[in-house]
């Protein structure tokens, strides 16, 4: 089924009310929507990687190399808050989602256009809120990013800008995912039955109800953070009868199940980029929804395994380790599902491919190094140290980082219309994974060896695993440039690219590339023997 | 959507809601004139279930909804209780 674009135009040259620069940040198209992301979040992770370039090349040796100590607390927060609240948080569902989501169940547009185009502007207007906190007034925040209690209102840094910032982006996230769920829910085209829906479109499903329910946690909290800090409340300043546990409970019931928006999108691209790549039916459809949905759902009741040594009690204790454990059957049942798309399947290496395998390797050495954080007696030797920062790096980096690229080579052809430079795509990711490697992996060990993390300085025995570790940060932010370098050039003047390139059998690829305005001519009707990964 | 009947509330029932739910304002302020020690709280959070029921059944047309519109509300208060629970599985046995 191949559909053509409306009187020629597609929707990066249709002409609407508006023209230029106001036709883009005032169109309720999707697509213009998830380019208008795609530009920003591209943006703030630049800034976030340039400023864990400064961090690495400050622990490049001990004592000081470039900044003060101060500054350095300065950098990894600022770093934190902008690559969880900007980046990672927003990526795969904003990006991908508003620019694929509504094709892909055959529809014309997200069910709220308009409340789309505010989840933007809302996420714009958080991004300048934090900026003003890093570059007006007292100086930029200097708790890290979890504003845990009490430094977040003992510290006398900029911290109700960057509050109220992070409060208006978690507002922007909550639009999206409740534009989604309406979407999926009543928009899917006529035969799009639940059990026909593309395994991008079940995560995003799962996603949104995090985003949903979660976020107004995190919103709640930042405002008793600001309380607190006005008026001196006493809900988390224990000198006034208050708890700081009690923000550290509200912080990671929502930071936990975040980090699930961050991943579950990803393992959807992969789970699209598998199949279309081995042109093999996906092992386990079913099994990969229920583990979706699982992790969406388990994923709520797992996040005091963040504050195993904060002093909560043995038997939370005790029921946050064991659901953790829980937690990781569903990510482990996508693995081997992955896994076994692969076998037998006519793979064609392409690179959106190597970005799919080399996630799946990165992501199971960050789920398993999950595991001895997860388990109470092993955490509490290695809490606190860099071993966390290389799991975290590994699952949230190499997991959602790695799956943006992946999808990113995956649907550039579609989005754009044109094709990117394929060996230079792939010289882009090989360096970029040997860099990745270089850089984190050298974390686990000095963790295990015992280097706090968050520290300026360190002891002497540190400085070989540092200076491996910067030196993998200049490797990965090469491999970096190559890819943007090659993207950014090839959107303008590549190859025009096929409607199907990869041959794919999700509806995104039945359309011309790119899109035509209103998606498809006329409304798609899906089969009873069509399906996304139906194979010949 | 188009195709489908919307149930027409009358202003009156709207009315007597919102009398209902003024009523329990002033009860869960009066209430605290009492001295019910470990239950000050519990009385509190009952009379705000029963307002956010009456909320969710008519002002926000839950009574009226399909059945899997109501079993995803319910959902959503299941997670909400296991939460607190949960939390609770901290401050009991600190």
């Amino acid at each position: 089924m191949q559909t053509t674009a409306v009187n020629g135009a597609n929707y990066l040259t249709y002409q609407g009310k508006y023209k230029g620069l106001l036709g883009w940040i005032f169109s309720t198209d999707h697509k213009r929507i998830g380019l208008l992301y795609l530009y920003s979040i591209a943006t703030m992770f630049t800034t976030g990687v340039l400023l864990g370039l400064a961090m690495k090349f400050e622990l490049l040796a001990p004592g000081k190399t470039i900044m003060e100590a101060q500054t350095y607390n300065s950098v990894f927060t600022v770093h934190g808050v902008i690559m969880i609240f900007m980046v990672v948080v927003p990526g795969l569902p904003a990006v991908f989602g508003n620019l694929m989501l509504p094709i892909m169940i055959g529809a014309r547009d997200v069910a709220f256009p308009k409340l789309n185009l505010l989840s933007w502007w809302l996420y714009v207007s958080g991004v300048f809120l934090v900026l003003a906190a890093l570059l007006f007034g007292k100086g930029s925040p200097d708790t890290g990013w979890t504003f845990y209690a009490p430094y977040s209102f003992k510290t006398g840094t900029n911290m109700l800008p960057a509050i109220f910032g992070a409060f208006v982006l978690g507002f922007s996230s909550i639009l999206t995912g409740l534009n989604f769920l309406v979407t999926i829910h009543r928009l899917r085209c006529k035969g799009m039955k639940w059990m026909k829906l593309p395994l991008f479109v079940w995560t995003l499903y799962g996603t949104a109800w995090i985003q949903l329910l979660a976020t107004p946690v995190v919103g709640i909290t930042l405002v008793l953070v600001a309380l607190e800090r006005v008026f001196g409340v006493g809900i988390f300043d224990p000198a006034l009868g208050g708890d700081p546990i009690l923000y550290q409970h509200l912080f990671w019931i929502y930071s936990h199940p975040a980090v699930y928006i961050m991943i579950l999108p990803a393992m959807g691209a992969i789970s699209e980029i598998i199949p279309t790549f081995s042109q093999k039916h996906i092992f386990g459809y079913k099994a990969i929804i229920a583990s979706t949905m699982a992790i969406a759902f388990v994923g709520y009741l797992v996040w005091g395994h963040h504050m195993f040594t904060a002093g909560m009690s043995g038997t939370a204790q005790y029921y946050f380790s064991l659901l953790t454990f829980i937690v990781a059957i569903p990510s482990a049942i996508k693995v081997f599902n992955w896994i076994s798309t692969l076998y037998k399947g006519s793979i064609n290496i392409q690179t959106p491919f190597y970005w799919a395998v080399s996630f799946i390797f990165v992501f199971m050495i960050g789920g398993l190094s999950g595991l001895v954080l997860g388990a109470l007696a092993t955490d509490v030797h290695v809490h606190d140290t860099a071993f966390v920062v290389a799991h975290f790096h590994y699952i949230v980096f190499g997991g959602t980082g790695f799956a943006f690229f992946a999808a990113m080579h995956y649907w550039f052809p579609k989005i754009f219309g044109r094709m990117y430079d394929k060996a230079w795509a792939n010289t882009g990711w090989l360096v970029f994974f040997v860099g990745f490697l270089a850089l984190y992996t050298p974390m686990f060990y000095l963790g295990m060896m015992g280097m706090p993390r968050r520290y300026y300085d360190y002891l002497e025995e540190f400085h070989g695993g540092n200076i491996l570790s910067t030196f993998g940060s200049w490797v990965l932010a090469t491999g970096f440039i190559i890819i943007v370098v090659n993207l950014v050039r090839s959107a303008r003047k590549g190859a025009p690219a096929e409607a199907n390139p990869w041959h794919g059998r999700t509806l995104e690829w039945t359309v011309p590339s790119p899109p035509p305005v209103l998606n498809f001519d006329k409304e798609p009707v899906i089969g009873e023997n069509d399906g996304p990964y139906n194979y010949e | 959507m188009s195709g489908e009947k919307h149930h027409i509330v009358p202003y009156r029932l709207y009315f007597v809601v919102l009398i209902a739910l003024l009523a329990l304002t002033f009860a869960s302020v009066w209430i605290t004139s009492i001295e019910l020690r470990d239950y000050t709280v519990a009385a509190a959070l009952l009379f705000a279930i029963v307002k956010s029921y009456l909320v969710l059944n008519y002002f926000m047309h839950l009574k009226y909804d399909k059945p899997y519109i109501k079993i995803m509300v319910g959902f959503v208060f299941a997670i909400f209780l296991v939460m607190i629970v949960i939390t609770f599985l901290d401050y009991l046995y600190r």
